[in-house]
């Protein structure tokens, strides 16, 4: 009762020093949870992600940049191969399923990505096919097309729409087709890439006034579903070793494994920042206490002479630091959900995965014990000194 | 046997010139449990520091000091913490107050430390003191005599066998000097404490039966 009795009086004693003290621990904190969050989230989302599909077919090209052109839609399509290439390998008795992708326009900025009725019995998800929450399925052959959840919110593009796409992957204001596409649906949200695609007909893109003639017989790649994912190694065999026109990026998470591991060092930096920035706002409470002590040593002298013993102040100024250190925590829960919330809807936006603050990660245990006790063991310096005080000299002058 | 019995005691600063000063040279004292001694001393007579030795603020160089029948000379600090917690109770001349506490805590506080708090033995001593009404002011809404009696109160919070008070009177107007001292002495009784005060007021030295003058009690008075 005694100790929070006096840490409390203390701290509000002591307000403003409090206040911005815990400030800078809630800063240091919550950029610390959110960097390790958003990194290992971002990690396993992009590892562990996609679009319910086992592997890409492409035109011969680097599989990362495949895998990031045909799965998460981002980056230039490393080139075409020939339609027949597709009716190949969804042939193969390997492959449970292959669906042909034709890109190469966008609205607004959003992709357009030309491809069959198919796309709408995939398992993106297991039990979990991409589904027409609003509307219905693109008819072949028709300027037609079902939009992504988060594409229709951020086009505010509805059923029955009517909208004309630009050439190219980036938008263009100069560059508008002719053709006037009208919206028959819309996606439920999947959590995939998939959000953030406008999907129309393959011919829509093959036939599109303005593209190479040589366009109407050629795709951007297929995505491949396989029976049994092990059957993609002879697959891998029969495309990269043996031949040299295409490419068959399998397994996709290894692909993109590999992009991480690349940037690894990148994470390493952020991490040592985000501790530097940690160990300077634990230095911030040691400095803040240090530096009020000549201003305590009066009511340390009277408590000591009511019969505290010296390791029971040394205990009040340990406890001073690490309560500082909590409310600091506390606040730094919503530093760190503010941080993770925009980088999240960044990620979001930019590649279509979704990470999520409030899924539990070790470091949200780890980092406020660690500044607590970080906090608490700089406060010893200061506890030193307040244990050393003097009471007799702090209480009265001698006479 | 005396409720405090000292002899021999000594104690010395460094002095700038790299010596020692003695302060406090006492051969032999006495006080009999609930007496009211008063011992008169002017500055440098080594009052403060000869009440700093009984309540174990400060260690002796050399001598015995034995309270309730406990050599405190020979304790360690934080044994001679726990008796100034339990048996001794101090009134200041600055009455030393803590800023941050409201009177009522001020009280408990007095008592946190040995026996533990009573709030209700707490809100007893502050309406004793006639500050029944004022448990939840800081010092300084309070007047200096309402301070003075907070600190009065805390004094006897903690059920001592013996208070010490130091110019207890310094910092109050004759009428509120007069007051503080029935009080402190009217409330040392009824709680059954020797009260050994130190003060160069005459008025104050007045009021007491046994006067002791420091001066001759320490040799190392100047």
């Amino acid at each position: 009762m005694t100790l929070p009795l006096i840490v409390a009086k203390s701290l509000r004693q002591h307000l403003l020093s409090t206040v911005v003290t815990a400030a800078s621990i809630a800063l240091a904190g919550g950029l610390l949870m959110a960097v390790w969050v958003v990194k290992t989230q971002s990690n396993d989302a992009f590892t562990k992600q996609n679009a319910g599909f086992d592997a890409v077919l492409g035109a011969r090209s680097a599989k990362l940049q495949l895998v990031l052109n045909a799965i998460f839609h981002l980056e230039a399509s490393p080139g075409n191969l020939p339609w027949a290439d597709y009716e190949d390998i969804a042939k193969n008795a390997a492959v449970a399923l292959a669906l042909p992708i034709a890109v190469g326009d966008n609205y607004h900025g959003y992709r357009l990505v030309g491809t069959t009725t198919n796309l709408f019995s995939v398992e993106h998800a297991p039990g979990r096919k991409y589904r027409v929450a609003e509307g219905e399925e693109f008819a072949a052959g028709y300027m037609e097309a079902v939009l992504g959840s988060f594409a229709a919110r951020q086009l505010k593009l509805k059923v029955g729409d009517k909208f004309q796409p630009y050439h190219g992957l980036n938008f263009d204001p100069n560059q508008q087709h002719e053709e006037q596409y009208v919206v028959t649906g819309i996606l439920e949200p999947s959590n995939t890439p998939a959000d953030r695609v406008i999907w129309i007909p393959l011919e829509g893109v093959q036939h599109m006034k303005g593209h190479d003639a040589k366009a109407a017989t050629e795709i951007s790649a297929v995505l491949v579903k396989l029976k049994n994912p092990i059957a993609g190694r002879s697959l891998e065999l029969m495309y990269n070793k043996q031949g040299n026109r295409l490419t068959f990026a399998w397994p996709i998470a290894q692909v993109v494994a590999e992009l991480f591991g690349k940037i690894a060092w990148f994470d390493k930096v952020l991490e040592l920042v985000a501790w530097l920035v940690a160990a300077v706002a634990t230095g911030s409470v040691l400095a803040s206490i240090y530096n009020s002590m000549n201003e305590r040593r009066r009511d340390i002298a009277i408590l000591r002479a009511l019969g505290a013993r010296a390791h029971t102040i040394f205990l009040a100024v340990v406890l001073e630091c690490a309560a500082i250190a909590v409310l600091g925590m506390v606040a730094a829960f919503a530093v760190y959900l503010g941080i993770t919330e925009v980088a999240a809807h960044i990620i979001r936006t930019e590649t279509g995965v979704v990470l999520n603050a409030f899924a539990w990660h070790p470091i949200l245990a780890w980092a406020p014990a660690a500044m607590i006790g970080l906090s608490a063991l700089a406060g010893v310096i200061p506890a030193v000194k307040a244990y050393r005080t003097n009471v007799a000299e702090n209480l009265v002058p001698v006479s | 046997m005396p409720l405090l019995q000292i002899s021999q005691l000594k104690k010395s600063y460094a002095a700038p010139d790299g010596g020692t000063h003695a302060v406090v040279d006492v051969p032999e004292f006495q006080l009999k449990a609930q007496a009211q001694v008063a011992l008169s001393g002017e500055s440098g007579s080594g009052k403060t520091t000869f009440l700093n030795l009984i309540a174990g603020i400060l260690a002796p160089d050399s001598g015995s000091i034995q309270l309730n029948g406990l050599e405190l000379a020979g304790l360690r600090e934080s044994a001679r913490d726990r008796v100034r917690a339990t048996t001794i109770g101090y009134i200041f001349q600055t009455f030393n107050l803590l800023q941050g506490y409201t009177a009522l805590e001020n009280v408990l506080l007095g008592m946190s430390f040995g026996p533990g708090a009573d709030r209700e033995f707490a809100k007893a001593l502050l309406k004793r003191v006639g500050l029944g009404a004022k448990l939840n002011h800081l010092p300084r809404q309070l007047s200096t005599g309402q301070q003075q009696r907070v600190a009065v109160a805390r004094a006897l919070a903690n059920r001592p066998k013996l208070v010490l008070a130091d110019e207890p009177t310094g910092n109050l107007d004759h009428a509120n000097a007069r007051e503080a001292m029935a009080l402190i002495r009217e409330a040392c009784r009824e709680n059954g404490a020797a009260l050994l005060l130190v003060s160069h007021d005459r008025e104050v030295l007045g009021q007491f039966e046994s006067v002791q003058e420091l001066g001759k009690l320490n040799r190392a008075a100047k």
